[in-house]
């Protein structure tokens, strides 16, 4: 397919582009930017005439769910939710049943990806069955494409075998994704240690529970060579670890997700376990903080982090509830919000959801010039559309944002070249 | 970006529901006051009945162990001639089976108009709230270690009796802040009811992160602590806090923080003592101080009756206008 974009505001991070400019597709690559290619003849024109267009999206951790738990999410459901969000590759965590541990379930996942409408990337286990205590046959998980390993929200817990970890992530050249959580401080915690826990009389999480862990990973990751990217980080003062590790030029890269960049132990409505997810959302302090971390460039990426759960893991009490938030659906508008106050601007933004989580990947990205994939996002930055359990496409319903009006919406999605996804044609 | 919006008041403010103090008005919890003064006679007549509540029935539903909560509950509807029925429903069995929202599904089926819940997990009678048809009560008899509203009623209503100026008061709590769900809903209740200076005393294992924004000071001393107080309330000390590592041993607990006559004499000398029950002689309090004038434990069990008819009576005549 030849396809032209008409008139779109192109947003690209990479060329620093800022501007009304025409992009010209062919086959799965961009042919021209501003500058119409000789010969070209179109098949199909996008009038993107008041759109956004910038590079698709890229998620460093999403829970697929499948295999084994689909009565929560499915790779076609959530890839499709994922499409209509503005993402074109997500990465799928370990932690389905079975684990991500051998070649066979990698196999098992590329298989149901092959039809679905977005790139999707496995992420290995670290440890057998994630138990940690046993190294998972990471050669084997490099082999068949896994960008990475992870042992997701199970702690290691000795913290010898997970020096040895690394030392073989390091070995094989793999990156090692963490969630930095000491096991002991936070084990039987549900939300943030303050106020807010003390109020509702729910356990806490202290603050040094990420920071002790994070703490002693960077000493680590220091020892082992091994390079690692932290996932979701929660609280401000991490930002100071992860600069002293870069001081001393270690390969760590790290995001923080939509849910923490938007919402903060405060805004928890009374016991509203739509707000339960693991790390806590922290104190309002720690949310500001963070977002200038990644306008700052100090952490790297902003991911949705997303959790679908069905409704029986969540219609309970905070305490039985299970961790998590559904947030692909509303990644963009939460995205822009944070534009629109002002704590980061739009090409920043687009930068730490786009660009910066496929660099932290180990992958070039030529952002939108000639002869880049043309992995793009048209959307409408003043469009509303009102959250429900109908409008989410994911199948996971557990949004904090349900019953509230979203601005800004996705219009359409093009995966190396191929429009998977359209607004218009799902109105 | 989020409206907060109590649950428990109906669209005209009223109680519908009694699931915590916090965020209810002076005049609410004044008026439960009131109400319970009215009723404290009946368990004084020959007849202990008044048919305030009669063709209703209330449904005890405990998911958490309780002698005293759950039978003066059962006393307090049977005054007001309801009809009772205890359930207790092991929370090992619905962990692993059913869940809460179907467990609630069936008891809806037996059309009870009120329940009282006490639940181990915080938030869980506003979840049972949340799913109830209107029409339909919930009166917290504790969860977690968020709230137990009743009781700190009744701790409200034996304080008036014997020191009916709030504005006046002095009031220390002792021991287990940080597992106790009475702690928190007293520190609403008194702060409300406009105490000016209400303490909470422990070591920093039993004192729950930012409490001080409550509006109460932290001691770690109990003579200091209770100094010049009007008020000791001590709290129940579980046996699991040893365990836990939060303290060494019972008894170096009542060494340091236990209630003695020795330091009962840093109150004042017409200071009342209070405990919810049931007590722990020589962990947290010191027997003859528990048996002695001052001790207002027994009173406190009473007094709970008449306090649990005037919520009951009170959310029910909201609930079905």
């Amino acid at each position: 397919m030849k396809l032209l974009i008409k008139n779109g505001h192109v947003i690209d991070p990479v060329n620093g582009l800022n501007n009304i400019l025409n992009i010209w597709i062919e086959g799965s690559k961009i042919v021209g930017v501003g500058k119409k290619p000789n010969g070209f003849i179109m098949s199909r024109e996008m009038d993107a005439s008041g759109l956004v267009v910038c590079p698709g999206f890229v998620d460093m951790g999403t829970h697929l769910r499948e295999p084994g738990l689909e009565q929560k999410g499915t790779i076609a459901s959530e890839a499709t939710a994922a499409a209509a969000a503005g993402f074109t590759t997500l990465c799928c965590t370990p932690d389905t049943t079975p684990v991500i541990d051998t070649p066979a379930v990698v196999e098992l996942i590329n298989q149901r990806a092959r039809d679905v409408p977005v790139r999707i990337k496995c992420i290995g286990a670290l440890t057998a069955g994630l138990q940690g205590e046993v190294l998972a046959e990471m050669h084997a998980l490099k082999a068949i494409g896994c960008v990475g390993v992870s042992n997701g929200g199970n702690a290691i817990k000795d913290t010898a075998v997970f020096r040895n970890a690394l030392e073989y992530a390091a070995t094989l050249g793999l990156t090692v994704f963490l969630r930095p959580e000491d096991h002991w401080l936070a084990t039987e915690g549900l939300i943030h240690e303050g106020l807010i826990s003390t109020k509702k009389g729910l356990a806490g999480i202290p603050a040094s529970a990420e920071l002790i862990d994070l703490a002693k990973s960077i000493i680590l990751i220091e020892q082992t060579g091994a390079r690692a990217h932290f996932q979701c980080l929660s609280v401000a003062r991490s930002k100071h670890y992860l600069l002293q590790g870069r001081k001393r030029g270690l390969p760590i890269t790290s995001d923080i997700s939509i849910s923490h960049a938007s919402l903060c132990d405060e805004d928890i409505l009374d016991f509203d376990t739509n707000f339960h997810v693991r790390p806590p959302l922290r104190s309002r302090s720690d949310r500001r903080s963070l977002v200038a971390s990644v306008a700052k460039g100090d952490i790297d990426v902003i991911t949705a982090h997303h959790e679908p759960h069905d409704r029986d893991s969540k219609a309970t009490t905070f305490a039985s509830s299970s961790p998590g938030i559904s947030s692909l659906d509303t990644f963009l508008p939460l995205i822009l919000s944070l534009v629109e106050k002002g704590e980061i601007n739009l090409m920043k933004a687009i930068d730490s959801i786009s660009i910066q989580p496929a660099l932290a990947l180990g992958q070039k990205h030529n952002g939108i010039s000639k002869g880049a994939v043309a992995d793009l996002c048209c959307f409408d930055p003043k469009k509303e559309w009102l959250v429900t359990a109908r409008t989410m496409k994911s199948l996971g319903k557990n949004s904090p944002f349900i019953n509230q009006v979203m601005k800004g919406k996705v219009m359409s999605t093009i995966v190396a070249g191929k429009l998977v996804y359209s607004e218009k044609a799902h109105q | 970006m989020m409206v907060k919006k109590n649950i428990q008041l109906d669209a005209a403010g009223r109680l519908k529901h009694f699931l915590s103090i916090e965020g209810l008005s002076k005049t609410i919890l004044v008026n439960i006051l009131d109400h319970a003064e009215t009723f404290t006679s009946v368990g004084e007549r020959a007849a202990k009945k008044v048919p305030l509540l009669r063709g209703k029935t209330v449904v005890n539903l405990f998911f958490e162990a309780s002698t005293r909560t759950r039978t003066t509950f059962e006393l307090a509807a049977k005054r007001l001639s309801a009809d009772v029925m205890n359930i207790n429903i092991d929370a090992s069995a619905t962990s692993k089976g059913e869940s809460l929202a179907d467990t609630l599904r069936t008891l809806e089926a037996m059309q009870a108009d009120m329940f009282i819940v006490r639940h181990q997990d915080s938030g869980a009678p506003e979840f049972i709230a949340r799913q109830v048809s209107s029409g339909v009560s919930v009166i917290n008899a504790g969860d977690g270690r968020h709230a137990h509203p009743t009781q700190a009623m009744l701790d409200m209503f034996t304080i008036r009796r014997h020191k009916p100026i709030f504005e006046n008061l002095t009031v220390a709590i002792v021991g287990d802040i940080k597992h106790s769900r009475v702690a928190r809903s007293e520190i609403h209740a008194l702060k409300i009811l406009g105490v000016p200076e209400i303490r909470v005393v422990a070591p920093k294992t039993l004192i729950p992160a930012e409490i001080e924004k409550l509006g109460v000071s932290v001691h770690h001393d109990i003579q200091q602590g209770i100094r010049d107080a009007d008020v000791v309330i001590m709290l129940r000390l579980q046996k699991e806090r040893m365990s836990s590592a939060l303290l060494p041993s019972g008894s170096e607990f009542f060494n340091t923080y236990g209630l003695t006559s020795k330091n009962l004499t840093a109150a004042k000398p017409d200071a009342i003592v209070m405990h919810p029950g049931p007590i722990n002689r020589g962990i947290e309090i010191d027997s003859a101080i528990a048996d002695s004038k001052q001790s207002l434990i027994l009173e406190q069990v009473a007094n709970g009756i008449a306090v649990r008819m005037a919520t009951m009576s009170l959310v029910v005549g909201n609930a079905s206008l």
